[in-house]
């Protein structure tokens, strides 16, 4: 979905005949539309401006002073004199390092929760054990904690392992479940038919091998499906990574967002390089949006509706 | 031993540490050297704290406007979309804000917002009103911060109302248009009752999403100005790291969990979630 086409278009004439009945009802969802979407263009059109002529030309719908300089600053391929002629705030992003860190933090999180969850959600629903139930209850409840009141102790447990400020102690957490990656895949596996995993274990095969010969490859479409929401949810992941990973070599891009806000002078921030980092830093998550949008739209009714 | 990684994981990660916040919350510790035992001292201190009462009032403020806002537009926006526009593309242009980090949606709206030449307030100046400090001024730093998540939360929201509009059976609204029933009947006596286990839900994702508010605030104004948006996790945030009082951090963390143990429940007691009226 291009980011800049305004969305009004294509959806003007639902049918052939104008119904006026439905006049109102379009105008009200386009509305909608346009405040869900049309912020992201002003992000766009800022970060193609140049800073110092922002504030001359504050409602101008194209970009003013169109030039690149915002996204050179970001990338760290600005000058300090260039940076601050354009109205930067010359400071170091150091956007590399960070996109990085984001990259490994998210693919690492996402790879073992996804993993690991397949593998307990297997459990869950295709082996009998003595205390089933309880066992899964307690994952249930623990999607009702909130993140906070494990935070603190946790913060202490990664202190003391000596994790602080290691990408081992940002993903420890993540890496081994998430209640939500459980009790998604267990719905899926529930439903699956019990024939072909019968015939197999009738030929002698092993738990292992049902596992990764036949469940995991049935259940392909619900795992990526569940690779992209956990995904975006750990690309998008702040206050535990600003907690555990808030030293420069491995801030990933949220906290390391915030910190290059916090670094633009109070009185004139550097808006376009701000909003040119914003932009590059939602990137994976629209590029993701772009190739998968129908997966993540159709996989949110399932989420609400158990 | 399927499960032994995620048990790990579990127990670890959220029963240990659940165990273990509990028994700080009666400690006085500053991080550095050993818990010391206090009994309900720290209680007694929150009980006495006027930044507690405040943060507990100012996030109770951010909570009410979020629902109603966010319950309200939601709805509107998944029954638009049940009557003229069911298409993919549309809901995914709904659900674009939900995708974006709170920290990306905090600074793009503290541009738009921006009291010198945010383009909202040229905006409103242009249609006559006078410039607001949306982030700047007391009144306003927590309507802005619901005004945001709002914005990003209003098309998942949609979402899931609408997936709860599917599932209503079609009959019932042939029988009750057979029936003379109006537009109006029609939505308070079928639609309305029959959404209420997604609405329940919508409410309580809703209201303990957002006690939870932190990134936001932490981006844009931190808490201010004076304490006008230390919401309640912010609170905590700062006592446990900034001030170094890990203790009465997390006894305030074990508040603030209590509350929302008995939000959900009171929501699930009094809306008879888990009940559908289809049943």
């Amino acid at each position: 979905m291009p980011l800049t086409r305004s969305p009004h278009r294509s959806y003007d004439r639902p049918a052939k005949r104008i119904n006026w009945r439905d006049v109102v009802p379009w105008v009200l969802l386009l509305i909608a539309i346009a405040v869900s979407v049309l912020p992201f263009y002003w992000v766009l059109r800022t970060s193609l401006s140049m800073n110092s002529s922002l504030a001359a030309n504050a409602t101008s719908l194209l970009p003013v002073g169109f030039n690149f300089g915002a996204f050179e600053r970001v990338f760290g391929l600005q000058s300090t004199q260039e940076s601050i002629a354009q109205g930067g705030s010359g400071a170091d992003i150091n956007f590399w390092v960070y996109l990085r860190n984001s990259v490994v933090f998210a693919s690492i999180t996402t790879a073992g929760a996804v993993f690991f969850s397949a593998m307990a959600a297997y459990a869950f629903s295709r082996l009998r054990w003595k205390g089933r139930n309880v066992v899964f209850s307690a994952f249930l409840a623990t999607m009702m904690v909130p993140p906070i009141f494990t935070a603190l102790p946790n913060f202490l447990l990664i202190k003391d392992l000596g994790l602080l400020n290691t990408m081992l102690g940002m993903v420890l957490p993540f890496i081994f479940m998430t209640p939500f990656a459980v009790f998604f895949l267990r719905q899926f596996f529930m439903n699956m038919s019990r024939e072909v995993e019968e015939a197999a274990m009738l030929d002698g095969a092993k738990h292992f091998c049902i596992f990764f010969q036949i469940i995991l490859p049935n259940a392909a479409a619900p795992i990526a499906t569940l690779v992209l929401l956990t995904f975006i949810q750990q690309w998008n992941e702040y206050f535990w990574p600003l907690l555990v990973g808030n030293s420069a070599d491995v801030r990933v891009l949220t906290v390391g967002l915030g910190v290059f806000k916090s670094q633009s002078p109070q009185g004139a921030p550097d808006w376009s390089g701000l909003m040119a980092a914003t932009l590059i830093s939602a990137l994976p998550v629209l590029t993701l949006f772009m190739i998968f949008g129908k997966k993540i739209v159709n996989s949110i009714g399932f989420s609400g509706v158990k | 031993m399927f499960i032994a990684p995620a048990l790990l994981g579990l127990g670890v990660f959220f029963l240990l540490p659940m165990l273990r916040g509990v028994y700080l919350s009666f400690t006085q510790y500053n991080i550095l050297g050993t818990p010391t035992w206090v009994g309900t001292a720290n209680y007694e201190a929150i009980a006495r704290d006027p930044l507690f009462w405040n943060a507990l009032a100012v996030t109770g403020q951010y909570v009410v406007i979020n629902i109603v806002l966010q319950t309200l537009l939601a709805l509107g926006i998944a029954l638009l979309m049940q009557r003229i526009a069911k298409s993919t593309f549309i809901r995914g242009m709904l659900l674009l804000p939900y995708l974006m980090a709170n920290v990306i949606a905090a600074l793009l709206w503290f541009w738009l917002l921006d009291y010198q030449i945010g383009i909202v307030n040229h905006l409103i100046e242009t249609f006559g009103g006078s410039r607001i400090a949306f982030f700047g001024s007391e009144e306003w730093a927590i309507p802005t911060q619901a005004l945001i998540n709002t914005w990003r939360h209003m098309g998942y929201t949609a979402l899931l109302i609408f997936a709860g509009l599917q599932v209503i059976p079609r009959q019932l609204y042939e029988a009750a248009s057979l029936d003379g029933s109006n537009a109006v009947q029609t939505f308070f006596r079928i639609t309305l009752p029959l959404l209420r286990p997604v609405l329940v839900l919508v409410l309580v994702v809703t209201v303990i999403g957002s006690f939870q508010v932190f990134d936001t605030v932490a981006v844009t104004t931190q808490g201010g100005p004076v304490n006008a948006s230390r919401v309640m996790q912010y609170y905590i945030f700062q006592k446990a790291f900034t001030e170094s009082q890990f203790g009465y951090g997390s006894a305030l963390a074990v508040i603030l969990f209590l509350i929302l143990v008995l939000v959900a429940f009171v929501q699930m007691k009094f809306l008879r979630g888990n009940e559908s009226d289809l049943g």
